[in-house]
């Protein structure tokens, strides 16, 4: 089911700390220096509370969530 | 009616400004010299000061509207949307960009040589229709001691009630990016800043900021004199007005020339005198932009909608001519590896992957062992990651040189080229040490 809500790195903030790779892996994968990449799309509705749980640890604050959450 | 007025007077006897008559930014002759206060003057007439007539500012974005002038820093956004956008925010303030840090591009840099006063009327008039009280322009340190002359100039006439500030730009590629110069001006930062927030919503000093390239600038000062439809008597419908584009490579006379949108590519290389050489293919755009072959090239109008079929797209106005015996990938490495070293090192996709992009692609072009599905995924990964559009640029050259010049891949992967030329077609500056 479609959420409308987007995850988003600000890749000037991020410093490539991967927790969110860990807490997300449906939804981040790293590139080959370790650095998120966000599946394209709305974070599924199954899928929120981890998308939550992955901005609140991002140790850099890099990392929000678009439209309804 | 203004518009009306400003025809007739220019239709008349003293009149140099037709419709439909170029080069409307550049001086006509051939005058290096900048164009004096008084000679500008009597060129095009005096701007209109709307001040702070609220009826008078809406109306001259009405006629921005109606020109569908874009922007001609290589974006192409529409101008009048993002005066709108400024224009509702509280006490805002102008940038005028004309730092044109892309190395093989001169048009900008031409345009405040030569018609400073033009591009400061634009400046001027963008901040009267947001309700900015200031206007800080940023240039190339070329160009910055003309600018300064015709400020003072100005200043001595005691013209206007917009404060205007001269500021030179910081040497580097991305130093043009909005929110670099944004924190270039503020923090003497050439680099990109987080978003959101937008700059036309909180830029310098937290305010509003229009970031309006000069060429655009010098457009909505001829605009606003004449009027939307004056401008749109030359272009196409769709992408009305003139252009400035730098022509350079395997031309008779690299130069700047004002075309009006859409004309034949192979119009536009013979305002440059033709090509000096057999030509193989055309980078078109700039730096960020994308390789053509000659041939496809030749007859196709210099627009967005007539260069879209070919992947490509007028960008900035470049126009660059690589010849049959040059290296396309030897060119697109170099520029690679320039672009690269350029990052602000800010985002790790662009800090590390075009490096090692950059890399890859050097030992493509000097026929050493590479790996052209490493560099293939990695181009894939680093695309529009960046806070700015450094990394998605850089890429897109990337892949058209790929797809263009895939005979030489393969001679490459053999460990030879066959370019006889080792003169350079496109420059770079000296690498800078990190």
């Amino acid at each position: 089911m479609s959420t409308g809500t987007r995850l988003r790195v600000d890749p000037i903030a991020c410093d490539g700390r991967r927790l969110c790779a860990e807490i997300l892996p449906e939804l981040v994968t790293l590139d080959d220096w370790g650095f998120p990449i966000i599946r394209d799309g709305d974070v599924p509705d199954r899928l929120l509370d981890e998308a939550r749980e992955a901005v609140r640890v991002c140790p850099k604050l890099a990392l929000r969530l678009e439209g309804p959450h | 009616m203004r518009n009306t007025e400003s025809l007739q007077r220019l239709a008349g006897p003293g009149g140099t400004q037709a419709p439909g008559y170029l080069p409307r930014l550049l001086p006509a002759g051939l005058l290096a010299g900048p164009a004096s206060l008084a000679g500008h003057l009597a060129r095009y007439g005096p701007p209109p000061s709307p001040g702070l007539d609220r009826r008078r500012r809406e109306g001259l974005l009405e006629e921005v509207e109606r020109s569908g002038l874009t922007g001609r820093g290589g974006a192409g956004f529409p101008a009048a949307r993002k005066l709108a956008a400024v224009a509702a925010g509280h006490a805002p303030v102008v940038v005028a960009n004309g730092t044109e840090g892309e190395p093989a591009s001169a048009k900008d840099k031409v345009l405040l040589a030569r018609s400073p006063h033009l591009v400061l009327d634009g400046a001027v008039i963008a901040a009267e229709i947001v309700g900015a009280a200031e206007a800080v322009v940023v240039v190339h340190h070329s160009v910055r001691e003309a600018m300064e002359d015709a400020a003072a100039e100005r200043r001595r006439a005691g013209s206007g009630r917009i404060r205007i500030r001269i500021m030179t730009g910081a040497d580097r590629f991305v130093g043009g990016e909005a929110s670099a110069l944004v924190h270039w001006i503020e923090r003497g930062m050439p680099t990109p800043t987080r978003r959101p927030p937008r700059i036309s919503e909180r830029g310098l000093g937290g305010r509003p900021t229009l970031v309006q390239n000069v060429e655009t600038l010098a457009h909505l000062a001829l605009i606003a004199r004449y009027g939307g439809s004056w401008f749109r008597a030359v272009g196409t419908p769709q992408e009305p007005g003139s252009m400035l584009v730098t022509i350079l490579g395997a031309v008779n006379q690299p130069c700047v020339h004002e075309i009006a949108i859409g004309m034949p590519i192979q119009e536009v290389l013979s305002l440059a005198g033709g090509a000096s050489e057999p030509p193989q293919a055309l980078l078109l755009g700039g730096y960020f932009g994308t390789w053509v072959g000659a041939a496809a090239a030749a007859g196709r109008p210099f627009s967005s909608a007539g260069l879209a079929a070919l992947g490509a797209g007028p960008g900035a106005g470049l126009i660059a001519v690589l010849p049959a015996n040059a290296c396309g990938l030897v060119e697109t490495a170099r520029v690679v590896r320039y672009l690269a070293d350029e990052s602000a090192g800010q985002c790790g996709p662009c800090l590390y992957g075009l490096d090692a992009i950059a890399g890859e692609l050097q030992r493509v072009a000097e026929g050493r062992t590479s790996d052209l599905s490493t560099l293939r995924r990695w181009l894939g990964q680093v695309d529009g990651r960046g806070s700015c559009h450094l990394p998605d640029g850089v890429i897109g050259l990337i892949r058209s040189a790929l797809d263009l010049f895939g005979p030489e891949l393969e001679q490459h992967a053999q460990g030879w080229c066959c370019a006889t030329r080792t003169a350079i077609v496109l420059p770079v500056p000296p690498r800078r040490q990190r």
